[in-house]
């Protein structure tokens, strides 16, 4: 491979940040210019905030499917389907597309709003972050009630406390409407709980409980990682401390908000609880917030988020030495996350000057886009590009979120598509930029000869800003 | 030797009738006999998909999930099959499908992304193993007839290794011009990484020309068929299905995923025609859910599953099982169905014998273990 070192500067704006820009100057001191933008990030932009209320909507929906229910059928019909259901009536039918249609526009405008605030932001490390800690806590928008507050959950619950601390992020991401339904939480109940009981009395038959998804997912996923010492008796101990966690508005009667967190102490099923050797007897939300606090500060979980933030930063199959180092600084510094961007920062593994990863479809795209000077994401259709380039934004189907390795994304058919959409891209601009010129710009002393000679060798203008999109040099980070 | 055979594989964006949407990947080797591996990623519910409806514990702990078995398929006195499976039913009838009970990979715990690396790369253990167990049996095989082609944006884990791996998918995009082809290319020739991607991309894209590009199962299956039937194409392809984790609403989901299931290996076998007598279809998941049904109408990560083997080859028309029961004490761990065979050793007799191949060396090379499941296969 013909590559020439990256220079700091370069390291600093693709690997780090989401891409140079044509207009702005290479950052003279690289270092300080990623923590220059701790100060510049802005949690609530404009994009993010006019996202429309998807509480509102979701609490018509249900309104609307309830009265039209108890016209059309005497039999309930449960929302989580357990008895057989009736017949549709056309009227539901009608409101069933009607709500699809508005949760897949909303979706699309919050994708709009992400890509927006990647174009627009002073900040774009810390932006980044925000899509690292997004795919972390991932909530996958595989049906219309996460899709419908996808958006509001890394608005709310991940922006937020960016620069925050991880405890206070995890407390934000697991009361969030949009996880306590992925994955299944405001169903759980219980099985000693009045809830359970008074359900019993009235029929024997329907059988309530326990729904572990959410405790299983937050000690392998968010906190302390697969194989990482806890049992299933643990998983189990942790769903009934969870239980009780839901949101408002689960019922006509229910005037609260669809998308406030609420605690259903009804729901709660009652004692102390066993949870990796430590006993829980705090009573209701205490409880399990109690663990999460526990688990926030557990060794296991700062080794599991240095693991994940290496690989981002410093290649598929980080140093120890840098895993070592980041979890350290995570536990010093209970889980301060500019505290633990500083560590990563003065690490010398994390500036290795020969490209370290390969871009992911949404990296790569909201690095085109900027590198060819767009500031505003206006009539492009954000989702669905995403979606041809093999990557939909939050809809990785798995809370385990997208893969950070290369091998998920280089493959033969995902250059392919590079390459179409970067014609596509580029046909509009013309001659009014000149790759010659940009390319240097986007990756300062540091693209390579045989990209550099490619570029200038290229029929057209448009040829030429294609070729420099879908190089080795711009693939890469 | 390995640069010969590469894989076909295929990506589905759509969505189709499966949660997500199925994808695809084939590889070319030098038979006549197909062996296609279909996963079911979340862990699918083996015990409502051949339920045990003879067991007395059954229906007490299933509760309202229970299959009723008189709007099922009784296999025979002991277990009946999902209503959902139509066709497989009927292929049961003809002795063309068969399903082998309270089986798991050897991962014994409940996470499924390490319960699918397990049951993908063939170790014991996750991420013990760096390659797929599926790229290891094409590495067995005759090296190919003529070189091979990709369709999907990513490639399977049970795929992953030494062979080299090609991808295409469907495109609304505008096709580039030949000029920018060419120039990339050029672009890519001294890069390692992406130069065999670039010369697989441009192969599986003069391959797919005419192929339609839908997504939902029916057409899946046939454009699988369109490859595995061409008389010089790839004899070996991967489906993978997914939204198999019912842990609510299961029956209507469950029957949902079924039936796109059901249509799959339907679609497989009609556009398969002839070929389909040389044809095993093995669908296998991670790990099962618990006996009990838990308290939102559905069921929680288990342990034992059920594994369907189907196709013309296949000596079908029974259910291979050393039931363990679902008394209390028969359950592993007090809660999940107790696995009395091995994955492993199924896969591998299964392939092993699919392709003409020796059952143990498949046994050997795939999982570094001696035992093979054998005589499932008319070889």
């Amino acid at each position: 491979m013909t590559t020439t070192g990256l220079s700091p500067a370069a390291i600093a704006l693709n690997r780090f940040g989401l891409g140079a820009t044509p207009l702005a100057a290479a950052p003279g001191d690289p270092r300080r210019w990623l923590i220059g933008q701790f100060d510049r990030f802005d949690a609530r932009p404009a994009s993010f905030a006019a996202l429309p209320d998807a509480g509102a909507m979701v609490k018509a929906y249900r309104d609307q499917r309830q009265a039209l229910r108890q016209v059309s059928s005497a039999a309930p019909s449960p929302i989580d389907g357990v008895a057989t259901k009736p017949a549709k009536s056309a009227e539901q039918m009608v409101a069933r597309q009607d709500f699809a249609q508005d949760v897949q526009a909303l979706y699309r405008q919050a994708v709009q709003a992400r890509t927006q605030s990647a174009l627009e932001t002073q900040a774009p490390f810390v932006e980044r972050m925000v899509h690292f800690w997004s795919n972390h806590f991932c909530v996958s928008a595989d049906n219309p009630q996460t899709s419908a507050f996808v958006g509001a959950f890394e608005r709310d619950a991940i922006r937020p406390h960016v620069l925050g601390r991880f405890e206070d992020m995890l407390l934000a991401v697991e009361q969030h409407l949009a996880m306590l339904i992925y994955l299944n939480q405001i169903q759980s109940i219980g099985p000693d709980s009045l809830a359970a009981q008074r359900a019993l009395t009235r029929n024997p038959a329907k059988q309530r409980g326990l729904n572990e998804n959410l405790a299983r997912e937050i000690m392998e996923l968010h906190t302390l990682g697969v194989r990482s010492g806890y049992s299933q008796s643990d998983v189990t101990e942790f769903a009934r401390a969870l239980t009780g966690w839901s949101v408002g508005a689960q019922g006509p009667r229910d005037d609260g908000n669809a998308d406030d967190f609420a605690f259903r102490p009804n729901l709660h099923e009652p004692g102390s609880r066993a949870i990796l050797g430590k006993t829980y007897a705090q009573p209701g939300v205490e409880q399990a917030r109690a663990v999460l606090v526990d688990f926030a500060r557990a060794p296991a979980t700062a080794t599991h988020v240095a693991s994940k933030l290496a690989r981002h930063f410093a290649g598929d199959t980080p140093p120890l030495t840098l895993v070592s180092r980041l979890a350290a600084s995570f536990t010093n510094n209970r889980g301060d996350l500019p505290a633990l961007y500083h560590t990563l920062i003065d690490s010398p593994e994390a500036w290795a000057p020969t490209p370290v990863k390969f871009k992911t479809p949404w990296e790569w795209t909201v690095s085109a886009l900027r590198g060819l000077g767009r500031e505003q994401v206006g009539q492009l259709q954000m989702a669905g590009v995403q979606s041809q380039l093999g990557q939909p934004v939050w809809k990785p189907g798995s809370p385990a979120g997208w893969d950070d390795v290369a091998a998920s994304w280089a493959a033969p058919d995902a250059l392919l598509r590079r390459v179409e959409f970067a014609q596509r891209l580029v046909a509009p601009i013309g001659d009014t930029l000149d790759a010659r010129t940009l390319g240097p710009k986007l990756m300062p002393a540091s693209l390579s000869a045989g990209t550099a000679d490619q570029i200038g060798r290229a029929e057209s203008p448009g040829g030429a800003l294609a070729l420099l999109l879908v190089s080795p040099d711009f693939l890469r980070r | 030797m390995l640069d010969r055979r590469r894989f076909l594989s295929f990506s589905g964006l759509g969505a189709g009738a499966l949660l997500v949407a199925p994808r695809m990947a084939l590889a070319t080797v030098a038979t006549d006999r197909r062996f296609v591996f279909i996963i079911q990623r979340g862990a699918a519910d083996g015990l409502n998909i051949v339920a045990p409806y003879a067991d007395p514990a059954y229906a007490r702990l299933r509760g309202a999930l229970a299959i009723d078995p008189s709007s099922a398929t009784k296999l025979d006195g002991t277990f009946a099959l999902h209503p959902s499976l139509v066709e497989t039913a009927k292929m049961y009838g003809q002795h063309q499908a068969l399903f082998v009970h309270a089986i798991a990979s050897p991962y014994r715990d409940r996470s499924h992304f390490d319960g699918q690396n397990v049951l993908e790369t063939g170790g014991t253990q996750p991420y013990q193993e760096k390659d797929g167990w599926l790229n290891r049996l094409v590495a067995m095989m005759p090296s190919a007839r003529e070189q091979a082609i990709a369709l999907a944006a990513t490639v399977p884990m049970a795929l992953r290794g030494a062979a080299r791996v090609t991808s295409y998918a469907p495109t609304s995009l505008p096709q580039p011009s030949d000029d920018l082809l060419l120039r990339v290319g050029q672009l890519y020739a001294a890069d390692p990484q992406l130069h065999p991607l670039w010369t697989s991309a441009l192969a599986a894209q003069g391959l797919a020309e005419g192929s339609a590009a839908k997504q939902d199962p029916a057409s899946l299956g046939t454009l699988a068929a369109s490859f595995l039937s061409k008389p010089d194409g790839p004899r070996i392809a991967m489906l993978e299905t997914g939204g198999w984790d019912t842990h609510s609403g299961q029956d209507a989901r469950l029957a949902a995923q079924l039936k796109a299931l059901d249509t799959l290996v339907t679609s497989l076998r009609d556009g398969l025609g002839r070929a389909w007598a040389q044809t095993t279809v093995l669908v296998a998941t991670e790990f099962g859910r618990t006996a009990a049904a838990n308290g939102t109408g559905g069921t929680d990560h288990g342990t034992g599953s059920v594994a369907m083997i189907i196709g013309g080859a296949v000596k079908g028309g029974r259910v291979v099982a050393d039931w363990p029961g679902l008394a209390p004490s028969a359950l592993y761990e007090s809660r999940d169905l107790k696995p009395t065979a091995a994955l492993d050793s199924l896969i591998a007799g299964v392939a092993g014998e699919s392709l003409g191949l020796d059952p143990p060396r498949v046994a050997r090379m795939l999982f570094d273990r001696s035992d093979s499941v054998t005589g499932l296969i008319a070889t």
